[in-house]
């Protein structure tokens, strides 16, 4: 299933967050969304996944979501979203049980989505007992749950610290490595999106527009840790960004 | 580099060595369990000592042994468990009545704006009414036997338990809702598997209150019609200037809010475990 997005526009009040966006979300592919702090680009986010209505411009599904996918299209949060009075598995039965999936069914899943972001072991923690890294990784098993269309990550790695992000970063890439899936990542960290973007959109600070369209051919098991590919490209996006990102920071003074 | 290799590298300055003074601390509260046991034990026996050397004449306290004596003839009486017997299904009915309205109506208000902007004025129109003052009131509505009593309580109890509800329906993460939504879940599975587990602790906290409140109007509740209760007991203790029975009475009153504190406590730490 792809995502097409049609000259989108939206405003909050009289403050102009987004501006003509038309964007091409490829199935199987993942596409960074870069750009400075307001620029909209969780905003965006939000669009495609029917949280919030633009203003102008639509959102399209082309294609029907595969067979088996319960929620086309997933959200992982950046501050996790975890149920707090729930078990890591009581967390993931969550989105299954709406849809009727309890029992057997419901445990097959949650043992198959825990093995597969290595949280077997803590099936019956609480949220409270998990440090951030894994808190995320039970969100992205949530995630994995519902077998979605396309995942929408609204700068999941943001509240971890530099280490346990490069360790899920690379757990990232496995996953998709192991099973391709769409996903739209939205970043304002720029070696989050060279080492896990096909295809990184830049926006300008507000209101935002597409800056610029980078695809980065390598594939994303053979990116390491400061790769010089990728340094170069992420010294290229810096470049388009730096000013952009001066002036937005200056700007919220205002606001 | 090692620090011992720079200590000789480079000798400090020769001013005389001082400890860096601790300033932290405190600010913490911690669980002193048996200091509240003994401050009451302390406050009693100064009681009991200054009644018994003179200088507390019994006409203004009266002396703890005797309302101890007073209280173990009401037990051995069996009249104890006559009084204690109706009010505390008093106590119960009608807290249950108003808690479980007060927590529906809080959780509507919390839910519906309608129904927030509607009533939201009306509960705080009728918050600060001294629900004693209506009893008369209630007499006429509910008949002067146990409706009037049941419906006073559950009134009292049902204006901060509303409140107190949908504060905390207010105060439910909104990210964790968005979270549900986002995951395509039922607007009743919302609501019941993230906005109730979540206004939990506000709920409780505010039953906390509700319930001190329903043990203060059940004397009030009693003032009229009742031949058997606590609050009756009181009421006719104080009317003849009986202080040891009434002290007596008052202690069995303190004693209920002790246990229904600890008692919602344990429920706290059985539904609320997950908080941290």
């Amino acid at each position: 299933m792809d995502i097409r997005l049609e000259a989108i526009r939206h405003a909050y009040g009289d403050t102009e967050v987004l501006q003509d966006i038309s964007l091409a979300i490829p199935a199987g592919r993942i596409v960074c969304l870069v750009g400075p702090s307001g620029c909209g680009k969780s905003t965006l986010l939000r669009f495609i996944g029917g949280l919030e209505r633009p203003m102008e411009g639509r959102v399209l599904q082309i294609g029907a979501p595969p067979e088996g996918c319960l929620n086309p299209l997933t959200f992982v949060f950046q501050d996790f979203a975890l149920l707090p009075w729930r078990t890591v598995q009581g967390n993931i039965s969550l989105v299954l049980e709406d849809h009727g999936i309890r029992g057997k069914r419901a445990r097959a899943i949650i043992d198959d989505v825990l093995a597969r972001t290595r949280l077997s072991d803590f099936a019956s923690a609480l949220p409270k007992q998990l440090s951030g890294g894994m808190k995320q990784r039970v969100a992205i098993a949530r995630a994995l749950a519902v077998n979605p269309a396309v995942m929408l990550m609204d700068e999941p790695l943001s509240a971890l610290d530099s280490q346990t992000r490069e360790l899920l970063m690379d757990d990232l890439i496995t996953l998709w490595t192991r099973q391709p899936f769409t996903s739209v990542y939205v970043t304002h960290n720029l070696a989050e999106a060279v080492r896990l973007g096909h295809r990184i959109v830049v926006l300008s600070r507000r209101p935002g527009r597409i800056c610029e369209v980078v695809e980065i051919e390598k594939p994303l098991a053979e990116r390491l840790y400061a790769d010089p590919d990728l340094d170069e490209v992420q010294r290229h996006l810096w470049e388009m960004m730096r000013d952009e990102a001066r002036a937005a920071e200056e700007e919220l003074i205002d606001v | 580099m090692s620090d011992t290799t720079a200590a000789t590298e480079r000798p400090a300055s020769d001013g005389p060595a001082m400890e860096v003074r601790f300033r932290g601390g405190g600010f913490a509260p911690q669980s002193r369990r048996w200091v509240g046991v003994a401050v009451f034990v302390a406050l009693v026996a100064l009681v009991e000592w200054g009644t018994r050397a003179g200088w507390i004449s019994p006409l203004t306290l009266p002396r703890p042994s005797d309302v101890f004596g007073t209280f173990v003839e009401l037990w051995n009486s069996g009249l104890l468990f006559k009084h204690l017997g109706p009010s505390l299904s008093r106590l119960a009915v009608g807290a249950a009545l108003g808690a479980s309205a007060g927590v529906l109506l809080g959780v509507l208000i919390g839910l519906f704006s309608y129904v927030r902007a509607g009533l939201v004025p009306l509960v705080a129109a009728i918050f600060p009414i001294p629900k004693i003052a209506l009893l008369p009131l209630f007499v006429i509505w509910f008949g002067i036997d146990e409706g009037s009593k049941y419906a006073l309580i559950a009134f009292g109890t049902f204006t901060p338990t509303v409140v107190a509800t949908y504060g905390a329906v207010d105060n439910v993460d909104r990210s964790l809702i968005r979270m549900g939504q986002s995951f395509g879940l039922s607007w009743l599975s919302i609501v019941r598997k993230i906005v109730l587990p979540g206004a939990m602790p506000g709920i409780l906290s505010g039953l906390r209150i509700s319930l001190a409140i329903a043990i203060i109007l059940l004397v009030a509740a009693e003032m009229l019609g009742a031949e058997y209760g606590i609050g009756a007991y009181i009421l006719q203790a104080g009317s003849l200037y009986d202080l040891e029975r009434l002290f007596a009475g008052v202690v069995i009153l303190s004693l209920l809010g002790v246990i229904v504190s600890a008692a919602i406590a344990q429920i706290e730490r059985r539904v609320l475990g997950w908080r941290t």
